[in-house]
């Protein structure tokens, strides 16, 4: 099957006066369709921006630098705004973190869902309304005729983002981003999106990228997972080689700096020692290297490559050269 | 099944990372403080500054320039009146014989004064009226917001006038004019930066480490409001320069011989068909004065305003 | 140290906040963010506190140290009722009971170094000064895993984790017994949590601390506390051991809160039958009559509309505040 979105060596930089930023540092990776692929990172490493490259809405003063986005065999990148337009809402949707900042508080909901169906689709106004009320019953909010002419104010923390939700789906999307849908809701309301998220998963056959920090919410949804460190993908795989063969030290770490709900014995907590990547100050080498408890000389001096555990499983890190010494897998 | 990575590196490179190294990497983040980031940029701004570098300018003139002129203030030519400028009088002379350029300088001097005498009112009067108001909120809050209003409500030339009745017209009655009104703007931005303030958490911990409400008003609350004081004293001093010359110009200010630029100005009037240059260059000086202070006052909001940081 | 020595004793305590009466509004809204809850912690145990948002945990924290007076009830602190304290009063105490703050960027004061930030206790206490002052700030910065030339920086220049640590640093100055914890690592990524619930659980054992920790990361707390008490709309609805809690939990809103974890292991997640609440929590202006809880959920009865239910113990330490669970019903 051909990927819906092809990412090669894709390399965003934020210019600020203090130096370049490198905030996405050479990724690649592709999403089939009808795929959830969950992208994990802590801050800083370049998640957000992967995706923000995407739809082409860098904040000032950031910058794509170098690589490629194809969608559906199309080059985004250098594309004319004009051409982006009729992508983003229509063909790529993205909803944001924070449910309440991302809708206009002086439009109704009905108003905000119905706008792209009428611009994209050519939709008449009765057309889109009845398409909207449709798309509010289909992310659950209850009495949607009703709910259609009230103001984001009147919603809930979890009924906005069903909205935001609905809002992205309404023109259907090939590809839809969600960064972090779900970190600004109560553990209660997480869970009531996780599973509309399950639920359109299974249902809308669109192309998902989930963008997160839980590794929680991405054994739940997710197919395939990327996990990202400092501006580079450290290593993806399927979701079970991910939490079940972790391979690269970072994922290991992060897996293991959980505490694990069903322990009975109060166990100590392993972290990933250090403090998160200063993307300023990127030395050469593997960028995890400074918390590594497996640091070798070679990863202060060279950034490893790529090796392949299996066709979908791959991790960058220099451990896995036939020269390194045998490191007892410790989860 | 494993991709070979290159060979061809040595296995030295293979063994353990000394700890030292590790170590030794930067453990704080760059970061400019912000002071720094609002130095820089101030420095970015151009119009911003050159008003600093033409206060700095004036700062010296008013202060140098009439130690080093030849003629005083009050000095009279009458064989030469109403001269146009020359090198002898670079800004004439007015229809008494008396050099422009040095009463320009001395006009100067107390333009500077009004404006220093306006931001001391407003550093201390304005600063702790309205930190106080904004930390005891409530009722006490209530009144004295009410009191500023009040105050806001009685036109400045009233009090002038008063003041002249009372004390009689001179640089005395202008400064205590003055006092009386140019705190409030500030007390009125320090309070609603210390409301927003006072809920944070780092004064939150102040208070659960036992600090009373002076420490917290003096160490904590009053100086994370650095930024508004600066834009707003900055604001205010061309505003009261300005006020000292319109005062002046009405003849409520300064009394002759003095010269302040709104009484250079007014004297100039009667003589304006035969003798322009008498209320020009005065003129002059409050313009520049003015536009290098707002240029300054932009540029110091731009650099200081937390909301236009990226 | 006897583990059954009462520290910190908290009964019917209740906090009203009232919105004054505006120009345009006369009535008087009162929202009832705590309202008759009662809870003791024993010396050097931790009671976590655990709810969603609104539901008066932080509240809960900020009544028992004083930064709000009291609505109702009384606050035991050592043998000492302090519900009715003045400042002054109280300043002794402070030395006793400290607090770390939710968010390590606001609680952090931005003009001030580091080394100040953490030698304020000293001066307002009168602990320490001059050399003595120096050489204390340096070993509280040790003791945090700080190094001592970290005391002339200024806060913007560390992470998200390591200003927590300075947070626990000046907490820790006047070297305390009892400590607030209000959801200190919300705002960490998950690396870096690790590690501070490691600094926490260190200086507890060295120190012989009591900690009262305030969170909504259930499995976080479940790891760090000795006991639990679930908070729900103002209301305390269970409390009992952390094992107890998460291997029999008794009231329904446990359960469902339990159940929406996200768990990061794909096997169980793919077979977790989750329990889905319906709508969002009410509005603590206006909150259900009898049980709050009975809007949301599945096996509300009519009686559970009538009265308040009140906390009893249905086992050994474990008490829960629902009809159904005094009755004995389980599943």
């Amino acid at each position: 099957m051909k990927n819906i979105l092809e990412v090669k060596d894709l390399h965003t930089s934020f210019f600020t006066h203090l130096g370049e930023v490198k905030a996405v540092n050479g990724v690649s990776f592709a999403v089939g369709p009808g795929e959830v692929i969950g992208i994990v990172g802590e801050s800083g490493s370049g998640k957000s921006v992967t995706s923000l490259s995407i739809i082409n809405l860098l904040p000032f003063p950031g910058k794509i630098v170098g690589g490629s986005i194809l969608f559906a065999g199309k080059e985004l990148i250098n594309l004319p705004e004009k051409e982006m337009q009729k992508i983003r809402g229509n063909e790529i949707s993205i909803i944001f973190q924070d449910p309440m900042t991302s809708l206009n508080p002086v439009f109704t909901v009905g108003n905000q869902i119905m706008e792209p169906l009428v611009r994209h689709r050519g939709l008449s106004r009765d057309e889109a309304r009845q398409k909207a009320i449709e798309m509010l019953a289909m992310v659950g909010i209850p009495s949607p005729e009703k709910r259609i002419n009230q103001y984001p104010h009147e919603f809930s923390g979890g009924m906005r983002q069903r909205v935001m939700i609905a809002m992205a789906l309404c023109c259907r999307p090939k590809l839809l981003i969600a960064d972090e849908p779900t970190t600004a809701l109560d553990v209660t309301i997480q869970a009531q999106i996780i599973e509309l998220m399950k639920d359109l998963r299974d249902k809308t056959g669109t192309s998902i990228i989930l963008i997160t920090h839980d590794l929680g919410v991405v054994a739940e949804v997710c197919s395939r997972v990327i996990v990202m460190y400092a501006g580079s993908i450290i290593e993806q795989g399927n979701r079970r080689d991910i939490f079940y063969r972790p391979r690269h030290p970072y994922t290991r770490g992060l897996l293991r700096s959980v505490p694990g709900i069903r322990a009975k014995q109060k166990e100590r907590l392993k972290p990933i020692d250090g403090q998160p990547p200063d993307l300023l100050n990127t030395a050469a080498g593997c960028p995890f290297y400074p918390r590594c408890e497996h640091a070798m000389l070679i990863c202060a001096e060279e950034r490893p490559s790529y090796t392949e555990f299996s066709s979908a499983h791959k991790a960058a890190c220099w451990l896995y050269h036939p020269l390194a010494p045998r490191v007892e897998r410790s989860i | 099944m494993e991709k070979l990575p290159v060979f061809g590196i040595s296995p030295d490179k293979f063994k353990p990372l000394p700890a030292g190294i590790k170590e030794t990497i930067k453990s704080t983040r760059q970061g400019e403080t912000y002071w720094q980031d609002a130095r820089r940029r101030l420095k970015q701004n151009k119009l911003a500054m050159l008003g600093l570098y033409t206060i700095i300018f004036i700062i010296l003139l008013a202060i140098f320039g009439p130690v080093f002129s030849p003629y005083s203030y009050s000095d009279q030519f009458l064989d030469k009146q109403g001269l146009g400028p020359c090198k002898e009088f670079w800004f004439g002379t007015d229809t008494l014989g008396r050099d422009l350029f040095v009463r320009v300088l001395y006009g100067a001097r107390i333009s500077l004064a009004v404006g220093f005498v306006a931001s001391l009112i407003n550093l201390t009067v304005g600063v702790i009226y309205g930190g106080i108001a904004g930390l005891a909120g409530g009722k006490v809050d209530n009144i004295m917001m009410r009191i500023v209003d009040i105050f806001y409500s009685i036109p400045l030339i009233l009090y002038v006038i008063l003041l002249m009745v009372l004390i009689g017209p001179g640089l005395k009655s202008i400064f205590i004019a003055l006092g009386l009104v140019y705190w409030m703007d500030m007390a009125r931005i320090v309070r609603a930066q210390v409301l927003s303030l006072k809920e944070q958490e780092f004064v939150m911990a102040a208070r659960v480490l036992g600090a009373d409400s002076k420490r917290i008003l003096f160490r904590h609350l009053i100086p994370n409001c650095i930024g508004p004081i600066i834009i707003t004293i900055s604001m205010n001093i061309p505003m009261a320069i300005f006020t000292e010359a319109f005062l002046s110009f009405l003849g409520l200010g300064v009394a002759v011989p003095m010269a302040s630029w709104g009484v250079l100005a007014s004297d100039a009037l009667p003589a304006i068909r035969s003798y322009p240059h008498i209320l020009f260059f005065p003129a002059m000086a409050i313009s520049i004065t003015m536009l290098a202070f707002n240029f300054l006052g932009d540029g110091l909001r731009d650099a200081l305003d937390p909301r236009l940081r990226k | 140290m006897n583990r059954e020595e009462i520290l910190v004793e908290v009964s019917h305590l209740k906090k009203y906040f009232a919105s004054r009466p505006g120009f345009f509004r006369k009535r008087q809204t009162v929202v009832k963010a705590v309202d008759d809850v009662s809870f003791q912690i024993h010396r050097g145990e931790t009671l976590g506190l655990v709810g969603e948002s609104g539901c008066g945990k932080t509240t809960v924290g900020r009544t028992i140290i004083r930064l709000y007076p009291a609505t109702a009830g009384k606050i035991v602190y050592a043998g000492l009722d302090i519900t009715n304290f003045t400042e002054k009063q109280m300043f002794p105490l402070r030395k006793k009971i400290q607090m770390i703050f939710q968010d390590p960027y606001a609680s952090l004061n931005a003009r001030m170094t580091v080394g100040d930030i953490i030698g304020e206790p000293l001066d307002i206490h009168g602990i320490a000064a001059g050399r003595q002052r120096k050489e204390m700030i340096m070993e509280l910065l040790n003791k945090v895993g700080l190094s001592p030339e970290h005391a002339s920086r200024y806060p913007h220049e560390f992470s998200g984790g390591q200003r927590q640590r300075i947070g626990i640093a000046r907490a820790m100055a006047v070297e305390p017994e009892f400590i607030i914890c209000d959801e200190p690592l919300s705002a960490l990524d998950v690396s870096i949590q690790a590690q501070v619930v490691n600094l926490l659980e260190d200086l507890q054992s060295k120190l012989g601390l009591t900690y009262l920790f305030i969170a909504h990361d259930l499995s976080m707390v479940k790891h760090i506390s000795n006991r639990i008490g679930v908070m729900y709309l103002g209301k305390l609805v269970e409390l009992a051991s952390s094992n107890d809690l998460y291997q029999n939990p008794l009231h329904p809103y446990t359960r469902a809160l339990l159940s929406a974890i996200p768990v990061p292991d794909p096997d169980t997640a793919d077979q977790k039958q989750r329990i889905i609440l319906e709508g969002d929590v009410p509005s603590p202006i206006n909150p259900p009559e009898g049980c709050r809880f009975r809007t949301r959920c599945r096996h509300a009865r009519t009686g559970c509309g009538e009265s308040t239910p009140e906390m009893k113990e249905v086992e050994p330490g474990h008490f829960v505040a629902c009809y159904l669970a005094h009755d004995g019903y389980s599943g």
